[in-house]
């Protein structure tokens, strides 16, 4: 994985020092915080329900061990003993002290880390498919692709106060595991007729409070025109993005309101005003970024064979490994969503015991996943089920993902200052309902997403069952949504009706799994069904 | 009744309005009643408090009880984990 140059960790080590000296004089009183909020938030520390939080980015959410152990440490050392990975592949720490918080960065730093850029109107975290460079489905390994836009976009002065925030995602799959086009900018590397590696730009996706699909801009981009043309997306955006309302300030509301046709026009025009000024990095920084990411060392020859004698392991690996282009390596995904759990909460521990196994069994990396997951990518077949049993041993194996049991939900009411209703409790919840494993595997995949609150930080929009909290007259209430997909085929979600009550919306997921078993037909998933037999018998089912 | 409430600079704790300081525990906040603005001002400008601001409450049986759920939250802490309430005997009903 990449590693820092000495620009890198210089940019990173003078910021630290510019937040210790901030929030010296915040606290000495010699700014308001009127003055010291922009800073903080430009460092990730925000002021949520019950404390400060800091949010870590996790580039295009991957990780080495050493960095993965020191978020543990941190959970422990300035936090209360557990961490929380966040839908952007990040994670996040609920109870940070801002005298801390300066020590918080300068331990991140010194394993090349940082909180910059996780909040504001500038370009967030580029997020990327967790299977990058495992997956035997993908073109190339996106992320020296993600790692250029990093390097562009950190600090970049012209888009540090964007009318909102940038969200950007780069895949190199046909199957989209990043929720691509439901960012701000969705990026596929693909390979045109002529077998050219280039990229495909879609743009004006997101959640919030009003969900759009991107569509596709521009089909190719030569890869040494990439940043080019990413800022060209940007500059339009920034000169004519709605700053007079928050409410319709994303990009995506700039494309709808231009049209497709019209905003990819005057992309186009800056795109060739900005051919002519020699902004684009050039190849050989790509070049000198690729090597980063070749290839561990796979052991040749390594088995494929697999012992599944014991049932337990056997399902873990049918639910949580997919497989990998290696012969004889598989992709173990660990699930941070026990039976009851709190969805991507893992404690100090855990996070620690994740990095120790990664360093042993998975060539020293890991991933955060947007659904808040962990992967270790490269994982012997003769060594899963030593490995399965170390998860087992800390709770970490449950074999639930991509089933109704691997719920997405956001922090909520429990801890967001933004939301009108709890999230988890309702994840909770409806993780018992269905804790059978005879349940969760007769339903199969089947995705549900909670937020508790219009920005969608749950991505309800995308889940084939979605939940959105809201506050009726001081109340909370939860509205139900089916047909969401965040994958190649992406959908949003439609509001079935009136909402819920907590244990309402429980039984209502319920109402709707039942109907679906029902009137399934052979191997059909539930989204197969739902898009097969529409609303109308969910609705009868849920209200008639 | 009026309580005021905010979070600590230095910590970001929560915070009541005690009448005379600042207590994490909102069993020692007071009615601030007409002074509420007035707290506000003089607290903001000492800068020990974080984005105060002026809620509704009622005293009942259990003690004081803000009237929106968030703020019933806050004075708690996460409903999914109350080992790290300050009130060792809350429940998520008391809140909710």
């Amino acid at each position: 994985m990449y590693k820092y140059d000495q620009y890198d960790q210089a940019m990173v080590d003078t910021r630290v020092a510019e937040f210790r000296d901030q929030t010296a004089r915040r606290i000495a009183g010699k700014m308001t915080e009127d003055q010291f909020k922009p800073l903080r938030l430009q460092n990730g520390l925000y002021l949520q329900l019950h404390a400060y939080m800091l949010r870590v980015a996790v580039p295009y959410g991957t990780l080495n061990s050493a960095q993965m152990r020191v978020l543990g440490d941190i959970a422990d050392k300035y936090d209360r003993g557990y961490g929380h990975f966040t839908t952007r592949q990040n994670i996040q720490y609920n109870w940070i002290k801002l005298e801390d918080a300066p020590d918080i960065l300068a331990d991140l730093a010194k394993v090349e880390m940082h909180a910059i850029q996780t909040s504001g109107n500038c370009i967030r975290n580029i997020s990327s498919d967790q299977f990058a460079g495992a997956a035997a489905d993908e073109l190339v390994d996106p992320r020296p692709y993600a790692e250029l836009l990093r390097q562009w976009s950190s600090f970049h002065p012209e888009f540090l106060a964007l009318p909102r925030k940038f969200k950007i995602a780069v895949i190199a799959s046909d199957t989209d595991r990043a929720a691509m086009r439901l960012h701000d900018i969705g990026i596929q590397i693909v390979k045109n007729a002529s077998g050219e590696i280039g990229a495909a730009f879609y743009v004006g996706g997101g959640m919030g409070r009003t969900p759009m699909i991107a569509p596709l801009i521009k089909d190719f981009v030569p890869l040494d025109q990439l940043i080019t043309y990413s800022e060209a997306c940007l500059r339009v955006y920034n000169r004519y993005g709605r700053r007079d309302n928050k409410y319709k300030a994303r990009i995506k509301i700039l494309v709808h309101e231009l049209g497709k046709e019209e905003y990819t026009r005057q992309v186009e025009e800056e795109f060739a005003h900005l051919l002519t000024q020699g902004i684009e990095p050039p190849l050989a920084e790509l070049e000198r970024i690729i090597p980063y990411f070749a290839d561990p060392a796979y052991e040749a020859g390594a088995s494929d064979e697999l012992d599944r004698s014991d049932p337990d392991f056997a399902l873990w690996v049918d639910h949580n490994c997919h497989a990998h282009k290696q012969p004889g390596y598989m992709v173990a995904t660990i699930s941070l969503k026990p039976v009851g759990g709190i969805p991507g909460d893992a404690s100090a521990d855990q996070i620690r015991l994740m990095a120790d196994l990664a360093k042993q069994y998975s060539f020293d990396e890991l991933r955060v996943t947007h659904a808040q997951n962990i992967v270790l990518p490269h994982v012997k077949k003769s060594d899963l089920y030593t490995l399965w049993q170390s998860l087992d041993a800390a709770g970490l194996s449950t074999p639930n993902l991509d089933s109704i049991g691997d719920i997405i939900a956001c922090p909520g009411l429990d801890y967001c200052s933004l939301a009108n209703a709890r999230s988890i409790p309702v994840a909770q919840k409806i993780s018992e309902r269905f804790a059978a494993q005879d349940k969760l595997d007769t339903i199969g995949e089947l995705k549900l997403k909670i937020s508790g609150c219009i920005n969608a930080c749950g991505h309800h929009h995308a889940g084939h069952i979605g939940i959105l909290g809201v506050d009726r007259k001081g109340t909370e209430n939860y509205q139900l949504s089916l047909g969401g997909c965040e994958g190649a085929d992406t959908s949003l979600g439609t509001i079935t009706g009136p909402g819920f009550s907590e244990d309402g919306v429980v039984d209502a997921v319920e109402k709707v799994t039942d109907l679906y078993l029902s009137e399934r037909k052979d191997g059909e998933r539930f989204l197969d069904t739902y898009r097969r037999i529409g609303m109308a018998p969910f609705k009868e089912a849920l209200y008639g | 009744m009026k309580i005021v409430t905010g979070n600590d600079l230095k910590s970001g704790d929560v915070t009541w309005w005690t009448g005379s300081g600042w207590s994490r525990h909102i069993a020692d906040a007071v009615d601030a009643g007409d002074e509420a603005e007035a707290i506000l001002a003089r607290e903001s400008a000492a800068q020990r408090v974080n984005a105060a601001y002026v809620i509704d409450a009622e005293r009942t049986a259990d003690g004081i009880r803000p009237a929106h759920i968030k703020e019933r939250i806050r004075a708690l802490g996460p409903t999914v984990r109350l080992d790290l309430s300050l009130d060792p005997t809350a429940t998520p009903e008391r809140v909710l």
